[in-house]
């Protein structure tokens, strides 16, 4: 029998995932990519959680995760666009205008 | 069953992380969100496995892929050992927040008193049905505040990525300068 704690577990195990992607890669939209990871990861468990008390309001708010990740991936990518246009790069490492 | 997507779910998920070319991350990420939606049927949230299906492995996932052809980025020399330390570092530091998210994680959940939807009503009832019910009763307002916020990140990501700024009597200074 699958337990809450195995689904906790699978969702810690994909938000550690997508913390090293956001730590380690150099590519900005890669790190996006890693940041839904880490918004999935929280999404199991809240899903699960839901499951095992009971209560749909776990649901309800997974569903307005996968709309602000939705909101945050178009402006991320827009951003990223206006970036690789301005300074032709999408190298983390060498956008540092705002680093004192 | 839940092991087999697992197992799909964090190799997919490391490929992610691991692949040098975004393009190979972008489609194992899509594999992800799948072996995700699996496992939300599995906990008996059929409507969102349907939206994850929908939004994440459709809407997003385009969007990124259409990004990464759109881009092209061919710096490949890009590592320099300029901060070579700074994987390590995200490795270790990773693993401590793993080890303490595993060790609450490992120990007693109270959950608090048990809801209404029981696994069993659950099933009798329709998941699709109960969600819709309480999506537009209770949580009302935060579904009229969502669309705010979509028209907010349509009208942003249009401004953000736009050739020219608005106002064209004020050219861009930092973008003009480099372009030549």
């Amino acid at each position: 029998m699958i337990s809450l704690q195995h689904y906790l577990a699978l969702g810690a195990i994909l938000f550690a995932i997508g913390v090293v992607g956001v730590l380690t890669r150099r590519n900005a939209i890669l790190i996006l990519m890693a940041i839904e990871l880490m918004l999935n990861g929280v999404n199991i468990t809240l899903i699960a959680f839901a499951r095992h008390a009971g209560n749909l309001t776990g649901q309800i708010f997974v569903l307005f995760i996968i709309t602000v990740a939705a909101a945050e991936a178009a402006v991320g990518l827009a951003l990223v666009i206006a970036l690789f246009r301005g300074r032709d790069t999408l190298n983390v490492d060498e956008i540092h205008l705002l680093k004192w | 069953m839940f092991v087999i997507l697992a197992v799909i779910l964090v190799g997919a998920s490391l490929m992610v992380v691991a692949q040098r070319n975004p393009v190979y991350s972008a489609l194992f990420l899509i594999l992800a969100f799948l072996g995700l939606a699996g496992q939300f049927v599995l906990l008996q949230a059929q409507i969102i496995a349907v939206l994850q299906v929908l939004v994440y492995a459709g809407a997003i996932m385009v969007l990124f892929l259409f990004v990464v052809m759109l881009l092209n980025v061919r710096d490949r020399q890009a590592p320099e050992a300029k901060l070579r330390w700074q994987k390590l570092f995200g490795l270790i530091l990773t693993i401590i927040l793993f080890g303490l998210v595993a060790v609450t994680v490992a120990g007693e959940v109270r959950l608090g008193p048990q809801g209404e939807f029981t696994p069993q009503r659950l099933a009798e009832l329709g998941n699709a049905q109960v969600f819709g019910k309480l999506l537009f009763t209770d949580f009302l307002f935060l579904f009229e505040a969502t669309s705010v916020l979509l028209l907010v990140a349509m009208i942003g990501a249009m401004v953000l990525a736009r050739r020219r700024p608005l106002g064209a009597s004020s050219p861009p200074p930092a973008a003009s300068s480099r372009a030549d």
